[in-house]
């Protein structure tokens, strides 16, 4: 039971942060962004890039995918996701849009790093093995730590920065906040690359551990997807919600469904659905948006 | 009248001059070879070494003037297809290759696959070289497809027979991604190990090809205390963080899988606890490589940057095809003419030392010759790189 509360954790975390992100850009600008999960595939590419090609520490790694993937992010949002939104009310203008980059930065990932799975080294070896009921990897304790630091700071920032109380205002009430004087386009554009950075950063601190490889954008999408609709689109401590909550269930049905074959997804699934018939707002969504 | 004929006579003489210009500096015809195969996610390393063995054969082969068919030279053009690993794709990918007037195609890699472009290739009259094992893909009525590799039905019974005299095996656990391939030899390695009278421990753990955390996956496995623990049709992406949650938890037995791996992705992905890993391995050793093999090699690495070890393998469909077509030259357009030249055809195996031979085998696992002959490598890999464990023959 502790390994498997254990790993439910380590999973948690790590959702969690991919899932932050996606709120994030959803909350402020109403985007279902189908490309994070080439964004969390290009900042494992170029924490790899850095760390195994150039030989450069892990953490070096870790903010050049930060920084890249934040400026790829305020790219986007100001050269396409701006001028359609300003263009069309529709909304599947901007799911198209998305979709669209999805498969153009599944391109350039091809094209820029190869086709090939890749992986750093581990950056700390040993196991902690506490009596047999939890085995974990220093490694893994490691990045589950450096995942939540970061969802912690992620809430900081957002709680008392002046940015984060602006994008917050942004969320809440896009005209009213406009109206009080908060810059739409400026906090927009630094929204957006804050999602994509958080995609980066788990992208580049997974690389350790899972390595990354271009099919990998696809299924995180769509389980930053699943994360945000159990917690609740477009709200941060549900997305923090979702994110635990399927790393846990992932967890506890790996290991409690594994004489059945591989149904803990296809349980998930069905919860999921379940759920949402009762509660589709999700955990901590408004059924009004 | 007279500037008529002055102009007619202008005309007839561009033309007689592009015409005899044409003659002189004819281009080889061109025979095109396609390739149906995933090229993009987890899986790609198998496709892009079958793509790149292709294309550095074809470049080469142009290099030196084309290849000679029944007094003629051919320039070789690859026409490659990425089926993203979908057989609806791989089924746009054969149609494609069909509306191209290709008769020969490398591929696809996968099961699904390979079972999907079956009715395409038989109507339209292309032989396709699968790297999948369906064996009703190649036992008859079937009769368009030549396994281009050795099948995990082969080369599985092997494995454990040697692991059990070499380390004295008894129990076998089996983990296998929830997809078509890796299930299917999966159940079908039980049924080797079984047959073998090994103790199969575990065999219905399995995994999403998308699992980023293999450790709640293989613990239940491990659980069972296996002597050899078989990564069933494991892709190249899924094998290191495989091999490295099990040796994390604790694991010291033996690990394999009848899939080809990369050496690079190991060493990545895993670093020394991949140290030990079985997999077959491509079909070459230092020992058994002959000059054109080297050369091949270094072709490929200048083209493409690094070489994969796979591609000792997969270099052999296109020379299959191209020999057996210089042999029966109709067979370039007729397929037919191909297959029946099959039964019989011998050449000598460029690649190997000695007086090796290419020809096509699987009579004894699918009744009719529907497999390319090709050495069974395979492979323990060690600090950083494979090492030959033991080399065997297929049929």
């Amino acid at each position: 039971m502790e390994q498997i509360l254990a790993n439910g954790l380590y999973l948690g975390a790590q959702y969690a942060l991919i899932a932050l992100g996606l709120t994030l850009i959803f909350s402020l600008m109403n985007v279902l962004n189908f490309a994070h999960g080439q964004m969390y595939v290009f900042g494992g590419f170029v924490t790899y890039t850095v760390v195994a090609q150039f030989g450069m520490p892990f953490i070096v790694g870790l903010l050049v995918s930060a920084i890249a993937l934040a400026a790829i992010g305020a790219l986007i949002e100001k050269y396409l996701f701006r001028p359609v939104i300003k263009k069309s009310h529709r909304e599947e203008s901007t799911m198209l849009l998305a979709a669209g980059i999805a498969f153009f930065l599944d391109a350039v990932i091809l094209l820029i790093f190869g086709e090939k799975q890749r992986g750093v080294p581990k950056i700390i070896d040993g196991v902690l093995n506490w009596d047999f009921r939890i085995i974990m990897p220093y490694d893994r304790i490691l990045i589950g730590c450096l995942a939540i630091a970061l969802i912690i700071g992620f809430i900081l920032f957002m709680q008392y920065s002046k940015a984060g109380r602006a994008m917050r205002a942004l969320a809440q009430d896009r005209v009213a906040a406009q109206l009080m004087g908060v810059e739409v386009d400026r906090y927009s554009m630094i929204g957006f690359a804050t999602g994509a950075m958080l995609a980066g950063l788990v992208g580049g601190l997974l690389v350790t551990i899972t390595g990354v490889n271009l099919g990998m954008g696809g299924p995180t999408s769509i389980k930053a997807f699943l994360m945000i609709m159990i917690g609740g689109a477009g709200v941060i401590s549900g997305a923090i919600a979702g994110g635990f909550i399927l790393g846990m269930m992932e967890s506890i049905g790996l290991t409690v469904l594994a004489a059945y074959g591989d149904i803990t997804y296809l349980v998930i699934f069905v919860t999921l659905m379940v759920f949402l018939a009762i509660r589709p707002q999700g955990l901590m969504g408004k059924p009004w948006g | 009248m007279q500037r008529r004929a002055l102009l007619t006579s202008a005309v007839m003489f561009t033309a007689a001059a592009i015409l005899s210009a044409g003659n002189t500096y004819a281009a080889n015809d061109v025979l095109k070879i396609g390739f149906v195969g995933v090229t993009s996610g987890p899986a790609a390393a198998w496709g892009i070494s079958n793509q790149r063995s292709m294309e550095a054969r074809a470049a080469w082969l142009n290099e030196i003037g084309g290849y000679e068919i029944d007094g003629k030279m051919y320039d070789i053009e690859i026409v490659a297809f990425d089926d993203q690993k979908d057989p609806k794709r791989a089924i746009a990918g054969m149609e494609k290759m069909a509306q191209e007037g290709i008769h020969y195609v490398v591929g696809p890699n996968v099961d699904d696959g390979a079972a999907a472009v079956r009715p395409v290739a038989e109507q339209n009259g292309i032989m396709y070289f699968p790297y999948a094992f369906p064996k009703a893909l190649y036992t008859a009525p079937a009769s368009n497809a030549v396994l281009g590799m050795v099948a995990n039905y082969q080369s599985g019974p092997a494995i454990y027979k040697h692991l059990m005299e070499a380390n004295g095996v008894k129990k076998i656990a089996f983990v296998a991604a929830n997809e078509s391939d890796p299930l299917s030899q999966r159940d079908s390695g039980v049924e080797a190990a079984k047959a073998l009278g090994l103790e199969v421990v575990s065999d219905s753990v399995t995994y999403q090809v998308d699992t980023t955390d293999f450790v709640p996956v293989i613990l239940p496995v491990l659980k069972t205390k296996p002597d050899l623990l078989v990564l069933s049709g494991v892709s190249p992406a899924n094998a290191p963080q495989l091999i490295r949650s099990a040796r994390e938890l604790g694991y010291t037995g033996l690990m394999s899988t009848e899939t080809a791996q990369d050496a690079k992705v190991l060493q990545e992905g895993a670093g020394d606890l991949a140290d030990g890993f079985i997999s077959v391995g491509g079909a070459s050793t230092p020992e058994l490589a002959s000059d054109m093999m080297r050369e091949f090699v270094d072709r490929y690495t200048k083209m493409f940057g690094e070489y994969n070890d796979e591609s000792n393998t997969k270099v052999y469909a296109l020379e299959y095809i191209l020999e057996t077509i210089k042999a029966a030259p109709a067979g370039m357009t007729d397929v037919e003419v191909f297959k029946a030249t099959m039964d019989t055809f011998e050449a000598p195996n460029p690649y190997m030392v000695g007086d090796a031979k290419l020809s096509y085998v699987g009579s004894s696992s699918f009744g009719q010759k529907r497999q390319v002959a090709v050495p069974l490598v395979v492979n323990v890999y060690k600090g950083g790189a494979f090492e030959t464990m033991f080399v065997a023959k297929v049929d």
